[in-house]
């Protein structure tokens, strides 16, 4: 993969940036330009702003996964989840630091950030989202709220951080 | 609109075909369609050819002509068009060779389904069809096509009950239709501890639950109903030729369970067909991972939702039942060239319905449903096929 | 000094190595080795997990607890000697992983195991002249020791966060000295997969000399003694060395209490005085003061004159797990995980 390709997708891949129709409320990760909610469709379009997802979610389906998918050949056995996140979007990532087979439906997560790929030994380095188990790890849910940093007031969204 | 049928079929063995390049599959399927056909080429009116990743696969892209010209017809000049839709590639060339004719465009076509997975090692190939799924934002994160279609398995298995012995028994029944398919990748019969006791791929999935990496290719002629009669006895009408598409990723489903690109095309197919789904006495579906035969049973509407496994265990899809399914051997036995299996699919329903199908003939088979499915479902084509009497 | 520690967040991969299970391996008495070195465990990264990784989990758990806006961060530096990259800053990725982008300044340090001490001292100078809001200062390390070598027995992976700003400040920096000289007791050439060490050389007249001399410096010019403190950090390479040089210096067991985490999490380099701190001001109450005696190969020492402030009664820990969760859990390797987690298997081909 170019560098450039895996790149511009960081906002997303490292913080979670999603965005939300303002006409609907509905909210979408990755982030989408255009709202499939909206019964005007059309009409949403430039109405959808950027938003930043809390990083938690539940597990709603797994797998754990023996054939690995290219660059993950070291870390066999790996669970993998869909992972519903409360703002409504769900996610494919790898539920990490839990014994594969311990994972299960319902099981509460946050996001971590972790290596996704390497290109190589020589190349550069894909980093990105990945799941670990709230419970495990004795985590608690900070009584303020969302688990990533809160984004300012008056600059929301992930879009401050991808120039 | 005027009608469709096909007037002659051709298909390669499936399997790992070692010596055979992807020009000389692609010239067999052809040509034998050709000639069961008893078409004089310069009646062709053009080629749609169905292939996934002939760039990635075999360093060639702009297939289409490359084939044509192998066939013989590179003189011809006639039009020759890819068509790619993910493991779905075939029956959307079908669609688009059905439209071709139907709009009166053209009277004879031939659609060609092909694909060569052996020239790259396993892992590349693995690979490569995964991109059939969302690349950025499911195979980045450590996904692979059976790693998706197990997170199907889980859920379904949570929500409905289906047992990990209910989806062995589609990879057994498989093999059985397989054995007696020469083409076939796979003849072997299977038994259902040894699908349950294979190793895992994505767990719940395992080896035996996955179709195979197959080389192969699979070829129509279609051509309009009013001339059928000069070409063959037993034309076979295309009654409902179908397309639905859905989101990418599985992720972004409204039920995860269901393939809702089946449910719409399905609906399509059989309003346009006025059949309904227990008028279907052969089917050709999805079996590329043994739960998305079960979900496909389901959201095709012969069985309810969430009933696919246990209905299956009664046997009413094998030999006997009321519609019997994969006689082929499916892609789980007959073999999984991506781009060539929506072809092939019709080619068996074809002899399904032309009774020269001969050791795994369903009696009295008058009317046929093919569905093929690209990714996890973002594409999904249904054709009903009616043997024209 | 005005600038203070606002906030902290330390984090500590999942996974534990016995100094038993890697002299199985090599043929040595792990247990005396372990008990030589009084380190009974070492932690082990995660084949996805480096030093920029670990860095954002912590500073990502710091932020949460300080409720920090990101984007008032003005200068942010990775201290550490296993970077992923020898070109490419860690500091840059962290950055953009916390939404610190585009609008601050960040580096990597590189002072074998002081890194994130000297990170610590450019924030509180940038944070004190007025010139940025909060300054980050991460010491993080996946450091390895060459396969049956001693270091391998006690270089594992960490990481602390640290942000130094003026407001709501939990922990007041009093005073920071250094003392530094060139003494080659431990270094890794460009290249090299591997540090080298002089041997018995990294004792009296490297950590030693170093740590000593700062601590005297720094007490002498705040005018403390040892029993002015409540707590006492030092860099810990093994869990024998801190012990010996606090007792040298004058300080009692109890003062080294919560400084001392070696032993349980093996040394993780350049975080390894930073989870200390971290864990002393997990159990701190206000007014207690705090020496951390920084020590870096090469060699040089940071010395910290700290005092907690009332603010930390209220300081939300709620959030990220304390360090002494990760001390006291952990999920044991076999040698042979463990070789493949560290890329110490030859698997051909590059």
């Amino acid at each position: 993969m170019s560098v450039a390709r895996f790149w511009r997708e960081t906002p997303r891949r490292y913080n979670l940036g999603g965005s939300k129709c303002t006409m609907c409320g509905t909210v979408y990760f990755p982030p989408r330009a255009v709202c499939p909610e909206c019964t005007s469709h059309r009409q949403s379009i430039e109405k959808m702003v950027p938003y930043q997802l809390s990083g938690e979610g539940e597990v709603i389906s797994y797998t754990i996964v023996h054939d690995a998918a290219e660059g993950f050949e070291m870390q066999v056995p790996y669970a993998l989840g869909l992972v519903k996140t409360p703002e409504g979007p769900v996610l494919t990532g790898q539920i990490v630091d839990i014994e594969p087979e311990t994972v299960a439906i319902g099981l509460k997560v946050r996001a971590t950030f972790r290596k996704l790929r390497e290109e190589g030994a020589s190349g550069v380095i894909h980093y990105g989202y990945k799941f670990t188990p709230l419970d495990e790890s004795g985590i608690l849910p900070s009584a303020r709220g969302p688990a990533a940093p809160a984004p300012a007031k008056d600059a929301p969204g992930p879009e401050r951080t991808s120039t | 609109m005027r009608d469709v049928a096909v007037l002659g079929v051709g298909q390669t063995k499936f399997g790992e075909l070692w010596d055979r390049s992807f020009r000389e599959i692609g010239i067999e399927a052809g040509l034998q369609a050709l000639v069961d056909a008893k078409l004089s080429s310069q009646d062709l009116g053009g080629l749609f050819l169905g292939n996934m990743a002939s760039g990635a696969l075999i360093d060639q892209e702009h297939i289409a002509p490359l084939i044509l010209d192998a066939t013989g017809l590179g003189h011809r000049h006639l039009p020759a068009v890819r068509v790619e839709g993910g493991g779905a590639s075939g029956a959307l060339a079908l669609h688009q060779g059905y439209l071709a004719v139907a709009s009166g465009l053209y009277d004879y076509v031939v659609v060609g389904g092909a694909e060569k997975l052996t020239d790259v090692p396993d892992e590349t190939a693995s690979r490569i069809t995964s991109s059939a799924a969302d690349h950025e934002w499911e195979v980045v994160f450590g996904a692979t096509l059976p790693a998706l279609w197990a997170l199907v398995a889980r859920r379904h298995m949570h929500d409905f009950g289906t047992t990990r012995e209910e989806l062995a028994r589609v990879a057994v029944h498989a093999h059985e239709m397989g054995s007696k398919n020469p083409n076939a990748h796979y003849r072997n019969k299977l038994t259902l501890a040894q699908v349950m006791d294979a190793g895992p791929v994505a767990e719940p999935l395992g080896m035996l639950d996955c179709a195979p990496l197959s080389d192969g290719a699979a070829a129509v002629v279609l051509g309009p109903m009013e001339l059928a009669r000069k070409h063959t006895d037993t034309p076979v009408r295309i009654v409902a030729s179908q397309v639905a598409c859905d989101t990418m990723a599985l992720h972004h489903r409204r039920e995860i369970t269901r393939l809702e690109s089946t449910v719409v095309a399905a609906r399509r197919a059989f309003d346009q067909a006025r059949r309904i789904p227990s008028d279907v006495q052969v089917a050709e579906i999805h079996d590329a991972y043994t739960i998305s035969a079960l979900v496909s049973l389901e959201d095709l509407g012969f069985v309810d939702k969430g009933r696919a496994g246990p209905e299956f265990a009664t046997g009413r899809f094998g030999p006997g039942g009321k519609t019997v399914v994969n006689t082929s051997g499916g892609l789980k036995a007959q073999g999984r060239p991506f781009g060539a299996v929506g072809v092939a699919q019709v080619v068996e329903l074809v002899r399904q319905l032309r009774g020269e199908a001969k050791e795994r003939q369903v009696s009295g088979a008058n009317i046929g449903l093919a569905q093929d499915v690209g990714g996890t479902g973002a594409t999904t084509v249904v054709h009903i096929l009616e043997r024209a009497n | 000094m005005e600038a203070g520690i606002v906030s902290y967040g330390a984090y500590v991969p999942r996974h534990r190595i016995t100094p038993t299970e890697i002299g199985r391996v090599w043929g040595v008495d792990g247990e005396a080795m372990g008990l030589g070195l009084n380190v009974r465990r070492k932690s082990v990264p995660a084949p996805d997990e480096d030093t920029i990784t670990i860095s954002t989990e912590a500073l990502r758990t710091a932020l949460v607890r300080g409720a920090i806006d990101p984007q008032q961060i003005g200068a942010l530096y990775v201290g550490s000697e296993s970077h992923p990259y020898a070109v490419k800053p860690s500091a840059t990725v962290v950055a953009q992983a916390v939404g610190a982008t585009p609008n601050l300044t960040a580096a990597d340090f590189e002072f074998a195991c002081k890194a994130g001490t000297a990170a610590i001292q450019t924030c509180l100078g940038l944070v004190g002249a007025g010139m940025i809001r909060y300054g980050v200062a991460i010491g993080a390390d996946t450091s390895q020791g060459a396969p049956g070598d001693a270091l391998e027995y006690s270089a594992s992976a960490g990481g602390a966060a640290f942000v130094i700003g003026k407001e709501r400040v939990i922990c007041r920096v009093e005073r920071t000295t250094s003392y530094t000289t060139d003494t080659p007791d431990f270094w890794r050439r460009e290249g090299q997969r591997y540090p080298s060490h002089g041997g018995r050389f990294t004792g009296e007249p490297a950590y030693f000399r170093h740590v000593t001399e700062c601590a005297h410096r720094i007490m002498e010019a705040s005018g403390t003694t040892p029993k002015d403190y409540q707590h006492v950090v030092f860099h810990q390479p093994n869990g024998k060395f801190p012990q010996r040089v606090g007792k040298q210096l004058g300080f009692t067991d109890p003062q080294m209490r919560y400084g001392l985490v070696t032993p349980a999490i093996g040394n993780t380099y350049s975080a390894a005085a930073l989870i200390g701190l971290a864990n002393v001001l997990d159990h701190a109450h206000p007014g207690e003061r705090i020496l951390m005696v920084g020590y870096g190969s090469g060699a040089g020492s940071d010395a910290f004159d700290l005092e907690t402030t009332d603010a930390i009664a209220s300081f939300e820990k709620g959030y990220g797990r304390p360090v002494e969760y990760y001390l006291e859990n952990g999920v044991e390797l076999s040698y042979a995980m463990y070789a493949k987690f560290r890329g110490k298997i030859h698997m051909g081909g590059e």
